[in-house]
């Protein structure tokens, strides 16, 4: 398996072969390719260049499968605990536009003193080890042949580990990392000058890679009581992190802000988003934008945080967004599942080429309103670091509380953050450096004493050791496994019934986890709905049964709940009846026979139908329709009386009838085709007319059953259809 | 901090009259001042993480990297970088650096590197 084919899976004992020898394609951050596109009759001004496989958007089926991409990296957060089924999900969310995959560590990882080996498995996250970042950037590498586009694969350096994970992921070519030392200080309580010291040197190492950098200063919002208020301090943080970088050696184009939009709706979202929108890009116009998505006021409706994100989407469109993250919909409610990823990212992928050169047709006002709130949130922020200035600087006004405070500066609520600079996890582990401190290694921030051994050496240190792992990759030590009870052999094991095709179970983020969710409505109060609900997914003969979502309809009159449970049955694949697949001929085959043999059909929705978009796909040359074969088609309409299918067949000379239904309630589509069958009896002409009937809820076999010839569901394309006419025809005339 | 009400409007004075593009320039120099301390903290010291991920570049695995660096942690010679130790002894004894680095491990060259740093008095 040296390259992916979109019919095969993804073999992970493949990946895990030979790791010891596996080298990474590359280390730096890739941006995309941005330019104009033109993609059937559209031309797309912030777009990138397409994929080679991919996954479109669902209503692309309408447009001939186009999957125009937008300009901004977008990000998918794949962490389930188990790297290796995690590699199946980058792999999805690569087909649907992901090409930034961030791996979550797992719960502790930030207070563990060195680095983690081995691949045991993780919580909430997956602990972050050698092995396994060189398994899943060597499954990337192929990943990203298959969809023609580079992935950026990226996780944290942060905890009391920083520089060492900053190297290893050098080494395992990782291309992105979350580095910002005042997210130590704050929310993992890590003493500050320890996190300060440790911060230069990996940023140090990750500017030498060309690895972009993502800050923490999104944190604040989802910590501060009243998210928007913490506006002027978020430009605080971002300018701390952004010129400690800088300074320190990262390009200003690989320094990336993780900037959230601090309220949501029902605030008045953009009102407050926008101002600090446009006062963060004008600050930072030589910094990245990496748009993240609200998280704070997220619950556990996955509608709900969808439209938030569509809202972000638009202030990332109304200004910009170097890289467009996505969280995904379920995350107020478990650690995301598969489904989730792919969501976010549709949604992301929708809403930027939807919006696609919006601010070529509308633009932000600069008077009034948006720039006086802008001015205001620039200057608040400017009059905080002058404080922390007249404090004593970074270190007192930390000790002070000045930070995460909830009121929206300069108001204080003697609520910030407080941490002892003498304090935390690493407090007293900062050794001063002598006048001969020396380390022989590429990429070493501070102080370092090179000339005591040799002057010309100053400038590549590693030299005197005829280079580092940097230079050479061979001398980098593979680890492979180190506890033999929690390892991804024994996970594979576990599950290997699962992989070899035959046994299937349905699943959200780990094989065969056998997890579903119902949706459920009972016209009850909430209580009771509650339980209800759980009493029937019991029923249902599902095992640990969990209420994940409550909504009330009304007080009274109902309520929606979504249960989550355990199937856990195996299905056999072979028991499985499968629907038939759509034969087609070739399209030189019925050229070749339509020209002989002239067909014309009659085509319209039935009864009262409105719905021409799929049945006009299905006709029109220009979307690849019946007409490119040469079939003749008469257009009747929409909501055209069954009657008139016939009558007009009839008068035309029509050798078929093309009729599109697709209301479904009432069993309306069964009951059009059975008419269409009676009348055409009636008028003596069933032997000689093909009915054929099609729309989102018909199947060949319902359309059979109810006296069609055939039927035609989702994914119909003209050739099907013009395939099945011939032979129909050829059957007729035999 | 402190509670206070917000006084905006009065601190704000001295930024009235600034120009968009001069309250920007105001933001770097205030944001420069505040990182120079931290970035001169960061030139002059070092910590275990740091001389570890000195070792790994070197060509350590971590777990050794961890012992040596609790070793020349133990000896009080941080101070000098813990690569510097194992590139010395290596200069010392014409041995390689990971040879170098498995011989401290086994408990060697303490002597050795006590009086290389002066470290007997």
């Amino acid at each position: 398996m040296n390259s992916l084919k979109p019919n095969e899976k993804l073999d992970i004992r493949y990946i895990l072969k030979d790791l010891e020898n596996y080298v990474p394609n590359r280390r730096p951050w890739v941006w995309r390719d941005v330019s104009p596109q033109e993609i059937r009759e559209f031309t797309y001004m912030q777009a990138s260049p397409g994929l080679k496989n991919y996954v479109p958007l669902p209503s692309a089926r309408y447009l001939g499968e186009i999957d125009p991409q937008p300009d901004s990296v977008i990000t998918t957060e794949i962490a389930s605990g188990r790297f290796e089924d995690d590699i199946r999900r980058m792999r999805m969310a690569a087909y649907h536009g992901a090409d930034h995959i961030m791996v979550i560590r797992t719960a502790g990882q930030s207070h563990f003193d060195g680095l983690l080996e081995g691949t045991p498995q993780g919580i909430g996250g997956i602990p972050v080890t050698r092995k396994q970042l060189r398994a899943q950037r060597k499954a990337l590498d192929l990943i990203e042949d298959e969809v023609g586009r580079p992935i950026n694969y990226h996780s944290y350096v942060s905890g009391v580990a920083g520089p060492e994970i900053a190297v290893l992921f050098v080494e395992e070519g990782v291309n992105g990392a979350h580095q910002d030392p005042q997210y130590n200080v704050l929310y993992r309580n890590i003493n500050a000058i320890r996190s300060f010291v440790d911060a230069a040197e990996s940023k140090k190492v990750l500017a030498y890679a060309g690895i972009a950098q993502i800050d923490g200063a999104h944190n604040a919002n989802a910590t501060a009581r009243d998210a928007w208020k913490v506006m002027p301090e978020l430009l605080v943080q971002h300018v701390i992190n952004s010129r400690f970088s800088e300074r320190v050696g990262i390009k200003a184009d690989n320094i990336c802000l993780s900037t959230v939009p601090p309220a949501a709706s029902p605030t008045p979202d953009l009102k407050l988003n926008l101002p600090y929108a446009v006062a963060l890009r004008e600050f930072f116009s030589d910094y990245k934008m990496r748009a993240q998505m609200n998280t704070k006021y997220m619950d556990s409706s996955t509608r709900e945080a969808t439209v938030t994100h569509v809202l972000n989407l638009l202030i990332s469109r109304l200004t910009s967004a170097d890289i467009q993250s996505t969280i995904t919909p379920d995350e107020g409610r478990n650690v995301p599942w598969h489904i989730y990823n792919i969501e976010a990212l549709d949604t992301a992928k929708q809403a930027m080429v939807g919006m696609d050169d919006l601010l070529s047709m509308v633009e932000l006002k600069d008077t009034g309103y948006l720039y006086n709130k802008k001015r205001e949130i620039q200057e608040r922020s400017i009059l905080m670091m002058e404080e922390i200035l007249e404090m004593g600087g970074y270190f007192t006004a930390v000790e002070a509380g000045m930070f995460v405070d909830s009121g929206e500066y300069p108001q204080r609520n003697n609520d910030g953050i407080s941490r002892d600079i003498n304090g935390g996890v690493g407090a007293g582990t900062v050794v001063k450096r002598d006048p001969d401190y020396f380390a022989p290694v590429t990429a070493h921030y501070g102080f370092n004493n090179v000339e005591q051994y040799d002057k010309d050496a100053i400038d590549d240190p590693s030299s005197l050791i005829d280079g580092c792992t940097f230079e050479k990759p061979e001398l980098v030590k593979f680890i492979d496994e180190l506890d033999e009870s929690d390892n991804v052999y024994l996970r594979l094991d576990e599950t290997e019934k699962f992989r070899k095709g035959d046994l299937i179970r349905p699943e959200v983020e780990w094989l065969g986890d056998g997890t579903v969710v119902v949706d459920l409505f009972f016209p009850t109060t909430s209580k009771v709905a509650e339980a209800a609900a759980v009493a029937a997914g019991k029923k249902m003969n599902l095992i640990n049964v969990e209420v994940i979502h409550k909504e009330v309809l009304h007080p009274s009159e109902g309520t929606r709940i979504q249960i989550k449970g355990t199937f856990a049955f195996d299905i056999e694949v072979d028991k499985l009846v499968l629907p038939e697949e759509m034969e087609q001929l070739s399209e030189d085959e019925l050229l070749a026979f339509i020209k002989k043999n002239p067909i014309k059909v009659v085509a319209g929705t039935g009864g009262n139908d409105e719905h021409s978009v799929g049945l006009r796909e299905v006709l029109d040359i220009k979307h690849g329709g019946i007409e490119k074969y040469g079939v003749k088609y008469e257009y009747l309409g929409t909501s055209v009386p069954i009657e008139k299918f016939v009558d007009a067949a009839i008068e035309t000379n029509a050798q078929a009838i093309l009729m599109s239904t697709i209301i479904s309630h009432d069993d309306t589509h069964y009951k059009n085709m059975n008419k269409l069958h009676n009348y055409a009896i009636e008028k003596g002409v069933r032997d000689k007319l093909i009915l054929i009937a099609g729309g989102t809820q018909v199947t060949p076999e319902i359309a059979r059953s109810n006296n069609m010839d055939q039927g035609f569901g989702r994914g119909t394309k003209g050739i099907h259809i013009a395939s099945f006419i011939v032979k129909k025809i050829n059957e007729m005339n035999d | 901090m402190i509670e206070r009400k917000d006084d905006y409007l009065q601190r704000r004075e001295h930024l009235k009259s600034m120009s968009d593009s001069e309250l920007k320039k105001y933001f770097f120099e205030l944001a420069d001042k505040l990182v120079d301390p931290l970035l001169d903290l960061s030139y002059k010291n070092t910590t275990k993480s740091i001389e570890r991920s000195i070792l790994l570049r070197m060509g350590f695995s971590s777990i050794q990297a961890k012992e040596i660096v609790e070793i020349i942690s133990e000896l009080d010679l941080m101070s000098k970088g813990a690569g510097h130790c194992i590139y010395a002894i290596s200069k010392k004894y014409n041995i390689g650096i990971e040879e170098a680095g498995s011989e401290l491990i086994n408990g060697k060259h303490v002597e050795f590197l006590m009086e290389y740093f002066n470290k007997n008095e």
